[in-house]
């Protein structure tokens, strides 16, 4: 708990929701983060098809893949999917 | 009272009276499944639905479970929801009680009480009710099948009260009330459906950021009860507790503004209390079971007895107050339970009644009588007996055992 949140005569009934899910950050439950290495990567997009969580998104502009640490719960399916290997699931403290 | 209406007078099982309180009452959805001491309930609401007599919506749910998912989903989108139940029934529907509550949806059920299996039993007790006590539910038992009838009628007021927004159960005996055949006085439709009125939303504040009515609707969405961990779960907990306490107040308020239209209240709506100003000995009770405990208070004045009753007609919220002042004069209580709190060291009932007995500063004898389990009738000699004990407590100034089997053989 942050110590900012509000008292039970502050909040809506039945648990209605003030703000969007988008603004819940769930990325602080990882223990394992993806790495990508650049060189491996073909970006065909298999990891962003595959996130449960939409945290891989395709930047057109920048023609390439993005990791959003702020959703990423570091299953690991993108690095299990990749088919040139070219992500690994490390250890969050160590990066 | 001059500004009484006309009243019709019908004989109907308190079954009938219930169904026809529902139809009455603007209700937009019922969803339900049949189960005995319940079943006249949806069978009557059925036939007024094939019959074109009301507009209802009625979903031929598979299970309770599902019966009580289809008025909460109902009445989450601002709809009028009823249902009903009884035992097994309302077990299967546990789960869904808590979501409901939660989700301050405002759901009518009537629970034609019944013990419990096993062994099989379809008779009446409070074994399933009692079960469901901290469902966040409030919980009212009538008396007689008029009360029945007028009590799901309060009901939706009561549920439906903006500062209240839980859920209501109206328990009414199995077979002693659900199938037994009394003249009910009925209200005309019209005054019956403005006394429960249009149902009213509070205004919430949504994802959007925007003000809205507190409903699901496509064109202001919102998201009703989902995921409240550590940090906000508590919170949503202590409302609940709160809208129990505004209950107290409301009870009070629909008991009073029924009685204007139709000249019938019972107590102050929370309590029922019966020759209680001066009396020395007092049984408390919850049903249909104040009936005859009444007369045998009646016989015991007309001997020179000081005998009263306390009849709890509401026990969720519980009337801690109004229980303390209607027995602190009292030397000797016996609280009736009609179901078990195995290994609980006495009812439920017992528990609480005895529980706020604590603070008074007389504090008096308190005797538990477990009875009429699995729909077991007790004679009025048996009834009487109970206030017999309590006499005999006065004198001895001892309780020699404190939880009684009423009727039970050794």
């Amino acid at each position: 708990m942050t110590g900012k949140e509000k008292g039970w005569k502050e909040i809506a009934p039945a648990g209605v929701c003030s703000k969007s899910s988008s603004v819940f950050l769930t990325g602080d439950w990882k223990t394992y983060t993806p790495v990508r290495d650049p060189a491996k990567c073909t970006r065909c997009l298999t990891c962003v098809l595959f996130c449960p969580d939409g945290a891989i998104r395709w930047r057109p502009e920048k023609g390439d893949i993005e990791f959003d640490a702020s959703y990423c719960k570091g299953c690991g399916i993108c690095a299990n999917e990749c088919p040139t290997k070219a992500i690994t699931m490390k250890l969050e403290q160590e990066q | 009272m001059a500004s009484l209406v006309k009243q019709e007078r019908t004989a109907m099982s308190g079954d009938e009276a219930v169904a026809y309180a529902a139809k009455q009452s603007d209700v937009d959805v019922v969803a339900a499944y049949p189960i005995t001491p319940q079943t006249i309930i949806v069978e009557k609401f059925s036939e007024y639905v094939a019959n074109g007599e009301v507009e209802t919506e009625f979903v031929c749910v598979e299970s309770e479970h599902s019966a009580m998912a289809a008025s909460l989903s109902a009445s989450v989108t601002g709809a009028r929801a009823f249902t009903a139940t009884a035992s097994a029934g309302l077990a299967l529907m546990h789960e869904m009680l808590f979501v409901t509550s939660g989700c301050r949806a405002p759901v009518v059920m009537a629970v034609a009480n019944r013990a419990l299996s096993a062994p099989l039993n379809i008779h009446g007790d409070h074994s399933d009710s009692m079960a469901a006590r901290d469902s966040g539910w409030i919980q009212l038992y009538a008396e007689n099948a008029q009360e029945a009838y007028d009590s799901i009628i309060q009901a939706f007021r009561i549920a439906e009260d903006l500062d209240v927004l839980l859920p209501v159960m109206v328990g009414l005996d199995g077979f002693t009330l659900s199938h037994t055949l009394e003249n009910v006085d009925t209200l005309p439709d019209d005054v019956a459906k403005k006394f429960v009125g249009t149902r009213r939303l509070t205004n919430v504040l949504t994802h959007e950021g925007k003000m809205a009515p507190f409903r699901l609707d496509p064109d202001n969405p919102m998201t009703m009860g989902p995921i409240a961990l550590q940090n906000y779960y508590f919170e949503f907990k202590r409302q609940q507790e709160e809208a129990m306490k505004n209950a107290l107040e409301v009870i009070q308020k629909v008991n009073d503004a029924f009685a204007e239209v139709s000249g019938r209240k019972y107590g102050n709506g929370l309590i029922d209390a019966y020759c209680l100003e001066d009396a020395e000995v007092a049984a408390v009770c919850l049903g249909s079971t104040a009936g005859t405990m009444k007369t045998i208070v009646d016989e015991l004045r007309a001997k020179g007895v000081k005998a009263g009753l306390l009849r709890l007609r509401t026990f969720r919220p519980f009337p801690v107050e109004q229980i303390q002042n209607a027995l602190k004069n009292v030397k000797a209580v016996a609280v009736m339970d009609k179901s078990m709190s195995f290994g609980g060291n006495g009812g439920a009932v017992f528990h609480e009644v005895r529980h706020v007995l604590y603070d008074l500063e007389a504090k008096p004898f308190v005797v538990n009588y477990i009875y009429g389990l699995g729909g077991r009738d007790s004679s009025p000699r048996e009834l009487r007996g109970i206030y017999e004990d309590l006499q005999g407590i006065l004198q001895s100034k001892h309780v020699e055992n404190p939880i009684q089997y009423l009727g039970l053989r050794e």
